[in-house]
């Protein structure tokens, strides 16, 4: 049987693009770039689950790469409709904006 | 080291690159451009690690339905790139780069304290029809959840989004 290359090897892939998601959250202070960064972190950790998946020859991890792919879109869905919706309200995109309680 | 090890690393080069460039961009557009191929990278791992079903599923809903509903969302807004200054850029980034390089670190480092256990990844793949099966056998509840998970989230979009000119609000 082909082996392709070690478990540790592949999580490390996965950590890195999580961590690459999460300082794009963090660092960026465009809305939809912080939302970009999430769905970053959301697909690293689908990779996760399909090498666990595959590590241990088991579907349920690429069962719940179904589940991750649903929250995101929905996730994507709501979030762009707050942006828009607070857009509109305040006329900004720049999270260091957002400081008032009643704007 | 075999062709999948190749292939493996090639992509995991590729998958990082363009997500790293994505990150960085200060125009938006280009961001979900350099996004868009870092997820088709992340479908042809997934195909490469046994997974052709959700590979094609990445390509679809991240890759398409998701960007495509950023790039709308872009052109709706009318964004301007961010200007160039650097002071609050190395400001922004550096605390976020050293907090994920320590995180890093550490994840790496448990890795290789645990490396006894995960051995090399053996070359199956898990057809369709199997994965199918399996989960709506196993996972019938968890997709209903999702379902029902989706419809709220479109109920909210549209409760977030209607145009609320007319009525005050």
């Amino acid at each position: 049987m082909a082996t392709i290359v070690p478990y540790s090897h592949m999580l490390i892939l996965a950590a890195i693009l999580f961590l690459l998601g999460a300082g794009c959250a963090v660092a960026r202070r465009n809305l939809i770039m912080i939302l970009i960064g999430v769905e970053v972190m959301l697909s690293a950790s689908g990779l996760a689950f399909i090498g666990a998946a595959m590590h241990w020859q088991q579907l349920d991890g690429q069962a719940f790469v179904i589940f991750i792919m649903a929250v995101a879109a929905s996730e994507v869905a709501v979030g762009l409709a707050l942006i828009v919706y607070s857009q509109r309200r305040t006329g900004s995109l720049n999270a260091d904006d957002y400081d008032l309680m009643k704007g | 080291m075999s062709i999948y090890a190749i292939i493996f690393y090639l992509l995991g080069a590729v998958i990082v690159a363009a997500t790293a460039l994505a990150i960085t961009r200060r125009n938006l557009m280009h961001a979900i451009v350099y996004l868009v191929l870092s997820f088709i990278g992340t479908a042809l791992l997934f195909f490469l690690l046994g997974a052709p079903f959700l590979a094609v599923l990445e390509v679809v809903i991240y890759a398409g339905a998701i960007m495509v509903l950023f790039l709308f969302i872009v052109m709706m807004l009318e964004i301007k790139p961010e200007e160039r200054t650097l002071g609050p850029w190395l400001r922004q980034w550096a605390p976020a780069l050293a907090l994920s390089g320590i995180c890093l670190m550490i994840m790496v480092g448990f890795l290789f304290l645990n490396a006894g256990g995960p051995g090399p990844l053996l070359l199956v793949t898990a057809s369709p029809l199997a994965f199918g099966r399996f989960l709506f056998q196993k996972y019938w509840l968890g997709v209903e959840i999702a379902s029902f998970l989706l419809f709220v989230a479109l109920v909210g979009a549209l409760y977030l989004g209607r145009d609320n000119s007319t009525t005050g609000g």
